[in-house]
């Protein structure tokens, strides 16, 4: 990634008053953040001109290190969008997740730059709907499924996650002729588990009462580094940004929003498509974002890879052990929101969960009765990528911000 | 002084007012029609205008339900889940939960002991379970909407179908095949007390139930409801009003708050 990234402190000059250079620059950086999320698939073309194996993933079971062993980029593929349903549903029965439809949709009406540019496509068996979508994707495109056990416990499931990651390597060296080295995994474990420190921190400015970052913050923060491919440049920007949002609430120059409800974000991923939910939790003043124990986030950013292990046994093992609810039984999603609502002082969680996903919409009722026995208001949302339900969502949410 | 607050809950089907001094003063109902903040402003004037009171002499208007956002009048915007707790709580101090069954949504609201939200649901884009299913019903069945409430104990054909569009065509064919509309009715009023008392038990719901909303008239569903929940179920003849009338006391609550920090 040669694109030359523009400082924040150059752009300061040119954006703003010096007596207001503190506040303008964490919103520069913040735009300047923007911005290149936008330009994220220029520079995929870029690495896929110069030869650069362009790698397209789903979910965050895929280990992203051995696809950067290989000196390729792990590409996020587009699914979070309601436009490309109508079509993927020639194929696809209508009563199935919106993620999957929207997936498969993409890859099918060509409208997703990433996997346009990508060589071959790493899926996992998360679900039913989206292994059986998985056959049909190959079609497309190459793909490559890895078999999740359907637990985390055991000496069975751990051998069988970590004889699938040493399949990924050998697929992925057939695939490109390649050989992904001890020396590569190494270097790789240390980039991701740098990104994941990095990102922690970021998060953790959430912890602070006020809250001086907002939920859409937070994620578009979070999703410039997952396509920034963990480049030295983006990592040094966000730690930037956080250390200047900490001087600047400091000095009292972050905006002060006290008295909201501080809200934590668990379920199915979030994307576009739902960011009315954020909206919903955030509009007229009621409530604050300020974790997100869903997909990514803080769920994927909280274990790093173990660095003195065996690179692909460390590798293996923290994969496997994602607390995602397609894991029965899945008693580390609850130990991860005690933390994260100890941590982050949250006051309500909000469950999203998208129509048809049976493996969240099952947990729910656990995820409800743990956090009542902790003494935390829960309420549950179910919802697609349509955004007619904007009025009923607000609805639910201020009533729920009253509630508490 | 007395004060006088007034709440005005516009619905997805009707715009319901109330005038409000420490009891129910006066109270409209208006089908919403098109223009739901007309449809509001014109209610809140109605209502004015009978008493013979101005705008001035209110202290506070507080909107609620799908059109609260809309109305310009308001001082203060609650949600229906608020306001429908505040509202049963004045009309029954003793209820532990409200089962309110509307034109457009269905929700269970579990109540603390000072009428406060313990807990609530509501339903997830569907018109099952709904007032839209029942008037979806009476159009099918060519009867009028009241026409339910007097429909008296007897044979009850179940319908299976989970979603309001795909029960319309399964009645069709019961209808064909010489089921009679009686029982089909009350298999449809049995099918909205099943899923209303699976809301109910999810928020751990208690009784005494109040009835709100615009189904709570009908005599028979809530003979179902209490079969099937095992627990106690109240209407009101102010069941229809009970968001607006919690509004209203939410707004006197507020006022009185507001001339205490004054003073």
């Amino acid at each position: 990634m040669r694109r030359p990234i523009i400082s924040s402190r150059r752009l300061l000059p040119e954006r703003g008053f010096r007596f207001m250079a503190t506040l303008r620059s964490s919103r520069a950086l913040l735009d300047h953040i923007s911005e290149e999320s936008l330009a994220a698939p220029v520079r995929v073309k870029e690495a896929k001109e110069r030869g650069v194996p362009v790698v397209g993933t789903f979910c965050v079971f895929t280990p992203w290190e051995l696809v950067r062993a290989i000196g390729g980029i792990s590409v996020s593929l587009c699914s979070t969008s309601e436009k490309p349903i109508a079509a993927a549903e020639a194929h696809l029965p209508r009563n199935l997740c919106p993620l999957i439809k929207s997936s498969y949709g993409f890859a099918l009406t060509d409208t997703c730059p990433y996997f346009h540019f990508c060589d071959i496509v790493i899926g996992e068996t998360t679900c039913d709907g989206k292994k059986k979508m998985y056959e049909y994707l190959n079609r497309l495109r190459p793909v490559h499924v890895m078999q999740l056990p359907q637990t985390t416990e055991g000496e069975t499931a751990r051998a069988l996650w970590r004889a699938e990651t040493e399949r990924l390597k050998s697929v992925l060296e057939s695939f490109y002729g390649r050989t992904i080295t001890d020396d590569a995994l190494r270097e790789a474990i240390r980039r991701k588990n740098r990104e994941r420190r990095v990102l922690n921190r970021f998060f953790a400015l959430a912890r602070l009462d006020p809250s001086p970052l907002t939920g859409l913050e937070i994620l578009a923060v979070s999703d410039y580094l997952k396509y920034s491919m963990a480049s030295e440049e983006a990592l040094g920007v966000a730690e930037e940004l956080t250390a200047m949002i900490e001087e600047e609430r400091r000095l009292g120059k972050r905006r002060e929003t006290a008295g909201r409800k501080r809200i934590l974000i668990t379920g199915c991923p979030l994307g576009k498509s739902l960011h009315k939910v954020i909206r919903a939790v955030e509009e007229q003043g009621g409530g604050m974002v300020v974790a997100f124990e869903n997909c990514g986030n803080l769920k994927s950013s909280s274990d790093l890879v173990d660095e003195s292990r065996p690179p692909m046994e460390a590798i293996a093992d923290r994969y496997l052990h994602i607390p995602c609810s397609c894991m029965s039984p899945n008693p580390r999603r609850l130990e991860f929101l005690s933390r994260f609502c100890g941590e982050y002082a949250v006051d309500g969680v909000v469950d999203v969960i998208l129509q048809a996903c049976h493996t969240y919409s099952v947990e729910s009722f656990s995820v409800r009765e743990h956090l009542k026995a902790l003494g935390i208001p829960y309420i549950a949302v179910e919802s697609d990528y349509s955004q007619g339900d904007e009025g009923q969502l607000s609805t639910r949410m201020n009533a729920f911000l009253e509630m508490i | 002084m007395t004060t006088i607050t007034a709440g005005v809950d516009i619905g997805s089907t009707g715009v319901k007012a109330v005038l409000f001094d420490g009891s129910i003063l006066a109270r409209s109902v208006l089908p919403t029609g098109w223009s739901p903040a007309e449809t509001g402003e014109r209610a809140l004037a109605d209502l004015l205008l009978e008493r013979g009171l101005r705008r001035t002499d209110l202290a506070r208007v507080t909107a609620t339900g799908y059109g609260r956002k809309i109305f310009r009048e308001a001082d203060d915007i609650i949600t229906e889940i608020t306001c429908h707790a505040a509202g049963a709580f004045f009309l029954e101090p003793e209820a532990r939960s409200v089962l309110d069954l509307g034109g457009q949504d269905s929700k269970a609201i579990a109540l603390g002991g000072d009428g406060s939200v313990v807990d609530f649901l509501m339903n997830d884009k569907c018109a099952a379970g709904t007032g839209r299913f029942l008037s979806m019903t009476a159009n099918l069945l060519e009867v009028d909407l009241r026409w339910f409430d007097a429909l008296g104990e007897g044979e009850t054909h179940p319908i299976s179908s989970m979603c309001a569009v795909f029960a319309e065509s399964e009645m069709v064919g019961l209808l064909a095949s010489g089921v009679a509309k009686e029982a089909l009715a009350r298999g449809v009023l049995d099918s909205i007390a099943s899923r209303s008392a699976g809301m109910l038990q999810r928020v751990a719901a208690r009784g005494p139930v109040l009835f709100t909303g615009g189904l709570a008239r009908c005599a028979p569903l809530l003979r179902m409801l209490e079969r099937k929940t095992g627990l106690e179920f109240r209407s009101s003849e102010h069941s229809q009003t009970a968001g607006a009338l919690g509004a209203a006391v939410l707004g006197a609550m507020k006022a009185r708050v507001r001339r205490a920090t004054v003073v």
